[in-house]
């Protein structure tokens, strides 16, 4: 049944209730005797929160309660915390500042939630909320990170003397320091990496129900993972006991990374249905997303590479400050150490690297992982320096890069990561054919005749996924592991069921999880049903991010179905009298090879729960669980060439060409993929173009509406060149690396790299807007003048 | 959205009655400033007193070159006019240029022009073609209706009846959009009268709102072409400058926006 299963473009089996609007969301949920909960937040950047009048708030109308945070903390309910320890080079762990659901002494960020209002209907809640009264000291704000440094800058958490949280290193600073002195040709930059805000279509919700008669708890929320949800209100919010606490994530709107943390709401919301008797929900408006939900990027660094005379890169050192916003949100420590500085190495092969990262808090929203997670940082700084050192050597970015490859596996990189596998050649070679590199300078000329700046510009990625050796990812601190786990039922009539700890929130679980089933046992996949989201149901995961789904939870799943095929195949050769060594698992049958005895695939199923027939001492019963822990990260890797021309006049930026050769490993659904890395291309032209987060000096957002705040639309977009040149992973059963993140990685350098050529000035920062592009234009005519 | 009393209104008088007996009225005409606007909290009217139910604020008449707007008219009837199209497709093709399809359908001319947002496409327009606007209680010149940012000569319990002009023998509009709102960065709509007077309006640049530019007037007046916009120096002195762009930028847009108008016309 080739048409539904590995490699097969099965229409998603979800959407047909995402289309028909049937779609399950959190906010869908109506519970008795639902109250609606109201957050007053923080309209200072930073201020001391001297007191609090509720009195007005709590006569409205409609109003059930108004609940602080002096009350949370005195309940017991624990401060939000950072589950990675980072420590500094000198050894001190991180200085990680308090962050309570609700502020207690201080407000920190604009959108700092202070008091929670209950109330009987959302307008009642919204309406009490505007009547409390907080009494603020303002205190100086800093916004920027490079300025949280400065001193004498005003201080955001006490336990963080100068705003510093960790100040770490990866690699051989000695090293990399030789290897630089005595390059033959040296490129450094400043680059920016932009703040970015998510954006998921669906805003964060949530619903705490407590029920007095169980002393139990229901969340339903938002969230990528619902497990590490229930693991972490539990155990360190101590809002409800683990086995008295049920977390759903029903159908999930997107995510890119801003769901997997646990929020202030969501604590509040529980605390407050177990303070008040109410089912409470609480959904965020659009303003309360711009202003709340994690924030990703936002880097400043200092990069050297050094070359030999032979082109050959013989060092590479890096100086990052990363800024975490006010408070350490879940994994916002490994995402810029962790997660970016073991992908520096590049594709290249690179024998010394010294990356040095501070970590720094402003009066911002916490940032954390967003689409690609540190690794868009750390391509975007290798593939810009990479290009940028070409063209000051002369050499065609193309051939420096392939110079340079990585070209045997496993390779050790110097920055902890081992490449298991690729091509990068390969996919290097497939992108400039699709794109016809050749004929680049006839494309040039032509535009010029238009009164068009044509340019190119590449991008030779790669990142890592499939998160992660829990063993690994321990020993760097994290405080979970990064397993995955599934559990396959077979009904008695044959049916199937795939309870899975991924989550999906519009990556297509439901269909291309179903393939693998339907592919392992030659079934329709209408039989197959992909359950996730309930840990009432699912008994552990640890959800989706970082293009894990495929390489951990679906290997999860193959662990799985390789127990049930093995009691399968017991069963039948049992019943039909026959070795297992016979029997072929086709058609929905399980036959003997060559023969026409056969048992139908039901008829297994029945067998094993009628339990009439079965080997002696088998158990009744067709289900199997499985935990995989994977072996190594998986390494997406490829090569972008975007093509761009620039109208001179206004700086305008047209993308006339994007062509993606990428090596995913193993495809179970072309038609996905291709969604995938679209959207990922899409979001990474938002962050080179369009998007950007902006504070003014004072700490006011000032993009916090789509009003400003410019998202990619399909008309800033191309169509897109999808080809694939795929190299299977080594560690995992089906040889996937991931898609989710790639288009989002490789994307952002391979435009810069082409408007930076086209235009002729290289000094030009995220996101490239026609002014930004106009001035950079003019400045690089103004230099051409001068000379 | 705050709770609040909504009237329909009948007529004009009857909507100048009821937006008198509120304590904070307001018209709604198309809406899609106001409710929006409502939406985030930042409007709080007591009373919403909505135009769409009055008989005979919609529509477009042509005579001639002569060409009247019913201030109820959406977005999209003024782009789909065929009529318009003949005499002033410029004006039809500004229209068609606002927002999205739900935007078009449901903004109004008069609702537009009576919010006076400095980032709007029809106050360029109407500045341009040296419109007139009609209320309920008189007529009043494009020249002096537009009075800076979001404020127009209305006055209390004023309400827009409907835009006229004379088409003029040419006219242009171009207009550069705000990658994230698609507002007018900057707009330009240049018009060229049958006796040769040129009138050029700019949008979305100003630091008071739509304005006219003297320079741009003078150079087309001389030479109606492209090259004779681009040797007009403009000064960013007085142009807004936000998250988005400068002064300079906009400026030099102005001078871009002209030169593509005055092609298009």
């Amino acid at each position: 049944m080739t048409e539904q299963g590995i490699g097969a473009r099965v229409l998603r089996k979800e959407d047909k209730r995402f289309i028909t609007g049937k779609g399950r969301y959190t906010d869908d949920i109506r519970n008795e005797r639902q109250a609606y909960a109201a957050f007053v937040r923080s309209p200072h950047a930073h201020a001391r929160v001297k007191g609090i009048d509720s009195a007005e708030a709590e006569k409205m109308d409609g109003v059930i309660a108004v609940l602080n945070g002096k009350q949370l903390t005195g309940d017991g309910i624990g401060n939000l915390i950072c589950g990675w320890g980072v420590s500094s080079k000198d050894g001190s762990p991180m200085n990680m500042g308090a962050w309570s659901a609700l502020a207690t002494d201080k407000v920190r960020y604009v959108g700092d939630a202070v008091v929670l209002v209950v109330a009987e209907t959302q307008a009642a809640a919204r309406a009490a909320a505007e009547a409390v009264i907080v009494d603020y000291e303002e205190l100086p704000a800093v916004v920027h990170a490079v300025d949280a440094l400065k001193k004498g800058a005003p201080q955001v958490h006490d336990n963080a003397p100068g705003n510093l949280i960790f100040d770490w290193g990866l690699g051989d600073e000695a090293a990399a320091d030789k290897a630089l002195k005595g390059a033959a040709h040296v490129t450094e930059m400043e680059i920016v990496n932009n703040r970015l805000s998510p954006n998921p279509m669906e805003p964060r919700s949530a619903i705490a129900t407590y029920d007095e008669a169980e002393d139990h708890y229901t969340l339903h929320t938002t969230s990528q993972n619902p497990h590490v949800a229930r693991l972490v209100l539990s155990a360190f919010y101590q809002v409800a006991p683990e086995h008295k606490l049920r977390v759903i994530a029903p159908d999930v709107g997107g995510g890119f990374g801003s769901k997997i943390y646990i929020y202030p709401e969501e604590i509040a919301c529980l605390w407050a249905s177990m303070k008040t008797r109410r089912s409470v929900k609480w959904t965020s408006s659009r303003s309360e997303a711009f202003m709340t939900d994690a924030h990703g990027r936002d880097h400043v660094t200092t990069a050297r590479i050094g070359f030999d005379a032979n082109n050959r890169i013989v060092g590479f050192k890096i100086d990052t400050v990363a800024n975490l916003g006010a408070y350490m949100s879940l994994f916002s420590s490994a995402v810029p150490t962790y997660l970016y500085a073991t992908l520096l190495s590049g594709q290249y092969d690179i024998a010394n690297i010294y990356c040095n990262v501070r970590t720094v808090y402003t009066n911002t929203v916490p940032v954390d992982a967003y689409r690609g997670a540190g690794r868009p940082e750390a391509c975007f700084l290798v593939e810009r320096i990479m290009e940028t050192a070409a063209r000051e050597m002369g050499v065609d970015p193309a051939e420096l890069r392939r110079a340079n490859f990585v070209k045997s596996f496993p390779h050790q990189t110097p920055v902890i990561m081992a490449y298991d596998a690729g091509d990068f050649a390969g996919n290097l070679d497939q992108a400039l054919e699709a794109a016809d590199y050749k004929g680049f300078p006839a494309r040039r000329a032509e535009a010029a005749k238009r009164g068009k700046l044509r340019g190119i510009g590449l991008a030779s990625y790669i990142e890592a996924c499939g998160i992660a050796p829990s063993a690994a990812v321990g020993s760097l601190g994290a405080g979970v592991g990064l397993w995955e786990s599934a559990e396959v039922r077979v009904n008695p009539v044959g049916t199937i069921e795939v309870l899975t700890g991924s989550h999906s929130h519009g990556q297509g679980h439901e269909t291309t999880f179903a393939q693998v089933v339907a592919d392992r046992f030659d079934l329709p996949i209408e039989n197959i049903q992909i359950v996730h989201g309930d840990t009432d149901k699912v008994q552990f995961g640890m959800g989706t991010y970082g293009s894990r789904s495929g390489p951990v939870g679906l290997s999860a799943i193959v662990k799985a179905l390789d127990k049930v095929e093995a009691k399968v195949r017991k069963i039948a050769a049992h019943v039909l009298e026959v070795s297992e060594d016979d029997l072929v698992i086709e058609n929905g049958q399980v036959k003997v090879a060559g023969t026409d005895r056969a048992m139908a695939w039901h008829e297994v199923g029945l067998a094993a729960y009628t339990a009439h027939n079965l080997p002696a001492g088998m158990e009744p019963g067709l289900k199997e669980g499985a935990f995989y822990d994977p072996t190594n990260f998986t390494f997406p890797a490829g090569t972008y060439v975007c093509e761009v021309e620039v109208d001179p006049e206004t700086g305008t930026t047209e993308i006339v060409q994007f062509v993606a050769s990428d090596d995913f490993g193993t495809i179970i659904n072309p038609m996905i993929v291709e969604g995938q890395v679209h959207g990922g291309i899409a979001q990474g032209v938002g962050q080179a173009m369009l998007e950007n987060v902006v504070y003014d000096a004072d700490g006011q957002l000032l993009s916090a509406s789509y009003m400003d705040y410019a998202m990619p639309r399909a008309d800033d977009l191309p169509s897109f060149a999808i080809h694939h040149h795929s190299t299977k992973s080594p560690s995992n059963p089906l040889g996937l690396k991931g898609c989710g993140e790639a288009g989002a990685i490789g994307s952002p350098p391979a435009i810069i790299n082409a408007i930076t050529d086209a235009i002729g000035n290289n000094d030009l920062d995220m996101p490239a807007t026609p002014p930004r592009v106009w001035a950079a234009l003019n400045a690089a005519s103004a230099k051409i003048a001068a000379e | 959205m705050y709770d609040l009393k909504y009237h329909r209104a009948t007529s004009v008088d009857d909507a100048v009655a009821k937006r008198a007996a509120a304590s904070d009225g307001q018209f709604l005409a198309g809406g899609q400033t106001l409710l929006p606007t409502m939406k985030h909290r930042l409007a709080a009217p007591s009373d919403l007193i909505d135009l769409r139910g009055i008989g005979g604020l919609a529509g477009i008449e042509v005579s001639g070159r002569n060409v009247t707007i019913g201030a109820m008219t959406t977005h999209a009837a003024v782009a789909g006019s065929a009529e318009l199209a003949k005499v002033c497709p410029a004006l039809a093709a500004l229209a068609g240029g606002i927002g999205d399809p739900a935007v078009r359908h449901q903004g109004t001319i008069g609702g537009s022009i009576a919010n006076n947002d400095p980032a709007a496409d029809y106050p360029a327009g109407l500045l341009a073609l040296a419109a007139t606007i009609s209320t309920n209680k008189r007529k009043i010149a494009a020249d002096d209706f537009f009075t800076g940012l979001f404020s127009t000569a209305l006055e209390e319990g004023e309400i827009i009846v409907s835009v006229s002009f004379e088409a003029p023998a040419q006219c242009g509009y171009a207009k550069f959009p705000n990658p994230a709102s698609r507002y007018a960065m900057t707009g330009v709509f240049v018009a060229k009268g049958g006796g040769g007077a040129v009138r050029v309006a700019v949008t979305g640049a100003g630091g008071d709102g739509v304005f006219r530019h003297d320079g741009l007037e003078k150079a087309l007046a001389a030479e109606w072409s492209a090259s004779a916009a681009d040797g007009v120096a403009i000064s960013s002195d007085g142009l807004m400058s936000d998250i988005h762009c400068d002064a300079a930028y906009r400026a030099n847009l102005i001078k871009a926006m002209a030169k593509r108008a005055v092609s298009a016309a």
